[in-house]
């Protein structure tokens, strides 16, 4: 018997070149910040400092927000074909630099490079590309022509799939005429900042996108800026919550795109090792760090311990490590605040009595990781089925019949995704049916594609994201 | 491996009815599973390993109405000795040969290590009476095959009649006795992935110590996608009976890419208990040159001409 282990295989991370600091992009030039202050951003697998980025205040928010009005009157001039024209460079420019944007993706948020080179960087092409499509047929798109952009639109977005919700917030917001000031997250600012060399190359006129980094400070100068007309937000239900408040009683558009806590469904009569690697796929992608992840299993009592066994062998197999190794399939922790949360709502769920299977793999020495992780034996009352862990912890609850299951999977304040597996037609129909969730998955989990519109009911926001629904989020009527 | 003799009820009838009424498979999410194994990058001292143990899992074949004693005195020859300018080169698993050319075989292998297998039952085709078969069947072992091949009855398969494919694979398992039975399912013939899972199932209740992919005689040969359904059958069988069954692909699999892809597929579905020629098996003819070629890249950095490798 032999114990073959596979070499490294490291993508070269020489094609980068990271800056030693950063400015922000503002008006279509790199300005250094007013506040004079910056943080740090680190790559979460080495904990290595990787560069410094602007830690905005008022008076650079103010000039990016002036900057944006002032790009707004030439945007809203230009054609709907000229729009839609650089719309399709940026698309062009991306892919043709999309090595480059894939290895700063997973250098700077520790994402494994086989999913940000084969996922995030061909999902944020295909975005630019499908809104591009959009920019010059919004006439003829609804019954109605008083549909106006709302003109300069603050966009805040998380560290998850950085450039992917960059895109999924500037394609649209420019293909429907408005102009934007966007904040990548705190930790994973660099490739944002890339983006905006892609602008510049583009010959994007100034003003149109500007990028602006910093803190939860930051982030709330922008939402409360007076000129401000739209806020976009990705984030925390928490962060959500508190931004409703303060545009509560003020003409701002809002859309809103925040926690989740996906039941994934297995019937008895699913493709069982096909469920086994769509639930896998559900909840360890990109460690977990997945709004929509399929955090809560939900067997089927009959299948529950074979279904287990097959699941915990697969998660064996699951390589955590370096994420610019092409054979690592989950990366990093994002950062340290997230590994320590993580933590702690798995101690809770040791705690209430859940039953923990990690899988054996080695861990690096420096850096934040965490292994994958299976509960079951859980209850519908613990936090671990009830909160939004975010990370690579899976819950497993058990259903006897139908109703039961669409009852567990709705018994939770958040309704963004869901997944049914059965080869059943007729009840995959039914559930779907049932269902309080933006995205139903029938025999698969987290699929993509910008046509499709993304988004939640209750607490996971309202709003939609993709898809001809993604441009009305930045449409308003007007007399 | 574990020796069944036929006597032992590996499982009742009833109970291999129904898996086999139970094959799901969604189509969609197996193929995006094997495709995503595909990617995995194996390179340096990991290829380097995965090449030996390729050579060390080859079954090297040649199943041509042309063959002669001497062209599988050739083989025979290559088979113990890949390349005799390096003798880090292991010998490959086995040769495979018709009935009829047994004997020579045998004799040519001599103390090698280098098994005979012979392919059976009226390879390709199967279509003859089951007293055929047995003959067939009778006549390799009894002319000192260590392994034999067979096909399983298409005919009856597609037709619905499991209970006729596992009486006959049993009944040949019986004349094979502790010689080992490799159960050919030619999925180019079956088709669809929940048939070639019946089909894989069905082979394994009735005794087949391994089950093999194709006769490599139609177009559609092996498929990674065929070998996922299978180790997944052998995967369920053996948490259900305790045996661990081998898996034969061969057909089409001609470079040492495609290659590793199937060993890729077997060390993270399976584990290193099947990375062992007792439990995986390559049947080719074409493929070991390549891997022999590729050897030659990782230590010399360079490509060799196809004259530096002995004919086989």
């Amino acid at each position: 018997m032999v114990d073959w282990q596979y070499s490294e295989s490291i993508e070269s991370s020489d094609i980068v070149s990271i800056k030693k600091k950063y400015s922000n992009y503002i008006g279509g030039k790199f300005v250094e910040p007013k506040s004079k202050k910056y943080i740090n951003t680190i790559s979460p697998s080495t904990e290595e400092l990787l560069s410094k980025v602007p830690l905005s205040n008022e008076q650079d928010i103010n000039s990016a927000v002036k900057s944006a009005k002032e790009g707004l009157e030439v945007w809203s001039k230009l054609t709907p074909n000229q729009r839609s024209r650089y719309l399709f460079k940026i698309a062009r420019l991306i892919q043709e630099r999309s090595r480059e944007f894939a290895v700063l993706e997973s250098l700077d948020g520790g994402k494994p490079i086989k999913e940000s080179r084969d996922f995030d960087l061909p999902q944020v092409a295909a975005n630019f590309f499908y809104f591009a499509g959009w920019a010059d047929k919004l006439d003829l798109s609804w019954a109605t022509k008083s549909l106006k952009p709302y003109g300069v639109v603050g966009q805040i977005i998380p560290w998850n799939f950085p450039l992917l919700m960059l895109a999924w917030k500037i394609a649209p917001a420019l293909a429907t005429g408005n102009t934007v000031v966007l904040k990548p997250a705190e930790t994973t600012p660099l490739t944002a900042l890339l983006f905006a060399e892609i602008c510049e190359k583009a010959g994007l006129p100034s003003g149109v996108v500007n990028i602006v980094t910093g803190d939860g400070s930051t982030g709330s100068l922008i939402v409360n800026h007076k000129d401000i007309n739209k806020i976009a937000f990705t984030g925390s239900t928490q962060v959500g919550k508190l931004i409703q408040k303060s545009l509560a009683g003020r003409d701002v558009g809002l859309t809103l795109e925040l926690g989740g806590k996906a039941a994934n469904i297995v019937y008895e009569d699913a493709a069982i090792d096909q469920a086994v690697e769509g639930v896998v796929n559900g909840i360890f992608f990109n460690q977990g760090h997945v709004c929509c992840a399929g955090s809560r299993l939900l067997l089927q009592e009959s299948i529950h311990d074979q279904f287990v066994k097959k699941l915990e062998k697969r998660m064996q197999s699951l390589r955590v490590g370096n994420p610019l190794d092409k054979n690592t399939d989950i990366g990093a922790i994002n950062s340290k605040e997230q590994l320590d949360k993580i933590t702690s709502l798995v101690n809770e769920g040791v705690d209430d009595g859940g039953e923990l299977f990690q899988t054996e793999c080695e861990l690096p020495g420096n850096g934040f990781w965490f292994r994958p992780t299976l509960f079951t034996n859980v209850q519908p009352s613990y936090s671990i089925a009830r909160e939004e862990i975010f990370g690579p912890v899976l819950t497993t609850l058990t259903f006897r019949t139908p109703e039961e299951a669409v009852e567990i999977a709705n018994n939770t304040e958040y309704g963004l995704s869901a997944g049914v597996w059965t080869e059943k037609g007729s009840k995959i129909l039914w559930t779907a049916d049932r269902l309080d969730a933006g995205v139903v998955w029938a025999n698969t989990f987290n699929k993509f594609d910008p046509s499709s519109p993304f988004g939640g009911y209750k607490e996971s926001g309202f709003g939609r994201e993709g898809g001809r629904h993604g441009l009305l989020s930045y449409l308003k009527a007007s007399s | 491996m574990k020796n069944m003799k036929t006597s032992d009820v590996l499982m009742q009838w009833s109970n291999v009815l129904e898996m086999v009424y139970e094959s799901r498979i969604d189509s969609v999410g197996l193929n995006e599973r094997v495709n995503s194994l595909a990617t995995r990058s194996i390179k340096k001292d990991s290829k380097l390993e995965a090449l030996k143990m390729i050579v060390t899992m080859c079954d090297l074949t040649t199943l041509e109405g042309e063959d002669t004693e001497g062209k599988v005195s050739q083989m025979v020859a290559k088979a113990i000795k890949p390349n005799p300018l390096d003798t880090s080169v292991p010998s490959v698993a086995a040769v495979c040969v018709y009935p009829s050319l047994v004997s020579v075989a045998k004799e040519k292998v001599q103390n090698s290590n280098v098994k005979v297998a012979a392919v059976s039952s009226y390879f390709p085709s199967g279509q003859v009476p089951m007293e055929s078969k047995l003959l067939d069947t009778k006549y390799a072992i009894d002319s000192g095959a260590d392994e034999i091949d067979i096909v399983i009855n298409r005919k009856a398969f597609l037709e619905g009649d499991y209970r006729k494919v596992y009486d006959e694979i049993v009944a040949l398992k019986e004349v094979c006795q502790d010689v080992h039975l490799k159960t050919i399912l030619e999925v180019g013939d079956l088709k669809t992935y929940e048939n070639i899972r019946k089909a894989s199932l069905i082979s394994l209740a009735a005794g087949s110590d391994f089950i093999k992919t194709s006769t490599g005689k139609l177009s559609i040969g092996s498929s990674r996608q065929a070998c996922y359904v299978m180790l997944k059958s052998v995967l369920d069988f053996e948490s259900m009976t305790g045996i661990k069954a081998g898996i034969k692909v061969a057909g089409g699999i001609r470079d040492a890419k495609d290659a590793i892809r199937y060993l890729v597929m077997i060390n993270e579905e399976m584990g290193s208990d099947w990375l062992n020629p007792e439990l995986f098996r390559f049947g080719a003819s074409s493929l070991l040159d390549d891997v022999l070629k590729q050897i030659k890249k990782l230590q010399t950095g360079a490509y060799q001409a196809g004259y530096y490798f002995p004919r086989g």
